[in-house]
């Protein structure tokens, strides 16, 4: 068991679990984020839950935390062997034939998730940890001193995607993203053991999460785009 | 027909090695790969040169011993072929043909395109074996009832011939569909219960010591196989290893 983390095996099991919880965490987000289109009230109390419940700020937050970085640094250190088990590279190499460009790229186009997610932070995450943690402020009003005033979240998420630059940045990042989930759903079963007579379904199904997660996510920052 | 051959040519596994141009006239459709190469190297040896080195045996697609690496592919263009079976149809007249060896750090080269593949006999020694009386006890295995589908499915994984088309093909040089038909061949059979855990750790190490890659499951490895090996056999390698390590 101890050695488990050391070998080839081992490694993707553990790159495919912290998958499968990152996946679910998207479906999670999504939800939450989807509800901000047909109810502001429902967004602000959904968002307010979540940033103060000490459950989820307490211990989902850091294990979601270590679960992302994790999975990088698995990423970087899994490609790292592989590069150099290869040594001399071919002069003439048809991948093409054989797999496809979103199972070959799985480092770029997680790469591009990661610099996406730099901002994603940049952009909520640290403003959150500084309005709640540094001033002080749990309360998720626009004016802490106005319980009329109501929640702030829904107006700053409205806000953040008045600019055409970062909706921009936000689909092509999406984009990427379920590139990598096109390969990344179905290889995270494999890595786990799962080849089976419900593996065509699963793929099947694995599509459709690939392209219907990012897509939602997308369609969300359009809207407000667009309404505001 | 009228070929331009692309060859890696490498004198010693210590030499650099890099790509030399021939042209090679007359060549008949119906010629093997090998017997085109076999018709380069006359026409090197008349020349004074020195031929072209390449792995071959029973050029019938059974011992696993031709490799190469043809256009960008293991054995070729073809599917479910090896080398020796690959015949010259496949390409067209005034074609521009590259051939390099299998490339992984666990494959050296040791001659042009011949590359050492020990790195295979000695995963198969870690744990691709199974205990039987053989000195005069020896039980029939027709004796032991296993069922058709178990039965086909470990016929399936042994008919790997190691001839590492998986780790050429592979991205990362993974060596896991060739492993996994090896463990997948007894795991399936009661025979080879016995050493079932020890197998599957004793032999993933020994491919992790040879500097084999990670599974990335790109699936290039499956296309080309010239047995159609199944990714199947990866993952129930990967549920023997997790099993074997969960129970320590």
């Amino acid at each position: 068991m101890s050695g488990l983390l050391k070998s080839t095996v081992g490694r993707k099991v553990a790159m495919a679990l912290s998958a499968f919880f990152l996946m679910i965490f998207l479906v999670m987000h999504v939800s939450i984020n989807f509800t901000s289109v047909f109810s502001a009230d429902l967004f602000n109390q959904l968002s307010h839950f979540m940033g103060t419940n000490p459950l989820i700020q307490g211990v989902m937050q850091p294990i979601l935390i270590i679960g992302v970085v994790f999975h990088f640094v698995m990423g970087f250190v899994l490609e790292a062997k592989n590069k150099a088990s290869r040594g001399v590279r071919y002069v003439k190499n048809n991948a093409v034939a054989n797999s496809s460009w979103m199972s070959r790229n799985m480092l770029l186009s997680g790469v591009v998730i990661l610099a996406f997610l730099g901002l994603h932070f940049y952009d909520f995450w640290v403003h959150e940890m500084t309005v709640k943690y540094v001033e002080g402020d749990m309360s998720g009003l626009i004016d802490p001193n106005n319980v009329e005033s109501g929640f702030r979240y829904y107006e700053e998420l409205r806000e953040k995607f008045i600019s055409p630059v970062r909706v921009g940045i936000y689909t092509v990042s999406f984009v990427l993203l379920a590139l990598h989930l096109l390969h990344g759903f179905g290889s995270a079963f494999q890595s786990m053991g799962a080849n089976n007579k419900y593996t065509k379904a699963l793929k099947g199904f694995g599509k459709v999460y690939a392209i219907g997660i990012p897509l939602l996510f997308v369609f969300i920052a359009l809207f407000h785009h667009f309404t505001h | 027909m009228k070929l331009t051959l692309k060859i890696w040519r490498q004198k010693s596994a210590q030499d650099k090695g890099r790509m030399v141009d021939y042209q090679l006239d007359d060549v008949s459709p119906d010629m093997s790969f090998l017997e085109m190469l076999d018709v380069l190297n006359q026409q090197l040896i008349d020349n004074g040169d020195d031929p072209v080195a390449f792995d071959h045996d029973c050029r019938e697609g059974i011992c696993g011993m031709c490799s190469l690496y043809i256009n960008g592919e293991a054995h070729g263009p073809d599917r479910g072929i090896t080398t020796c079976q690959l015949h010259m149809r496949m390409f067209d007249d005034g074609d521009t043909i590259y051939i390099e060896p299998f490339r992984a750090k666990a494959f050296p080269v040791i001659k042009d395109l011949v590359v050492d593949r020990s790195s295979f006999d000695r995963i198969q020694h870690a744990g691709g074996f199974i205990s039987v009386n053989t000195s005069g006890n020896t039980i029939d295995a027709n004796a032991i009832p296993i069922s058709k589908h178990a039965a086909d499915e470990a016929m399936d994984a042994a008919t790997c011939i190691g001839c590492g088309a998986c780790v050429a093909s592979c991205k990362n040089s993974s060596a896991m569909l060739f492993v996994s038909a090896k463990v997948s061949q007894f795991a399936l059979l009661p025979q080879g219960q016995v050493e079932a855990a020890d197998r599957v750790m004793n032999m993933v190490k020994q491919m992790d010591e040879e500097g084999f890659g990670n599974c990335t499951n790109t699936g290039a490895c499956e296309v080309e196989c010239p047995k159609g090996i199944s990714l199947e056999n990866i993952a129930r390698m990967n549920r023997e290893y997790l099993s074997a390590s969960l129970k320590g």
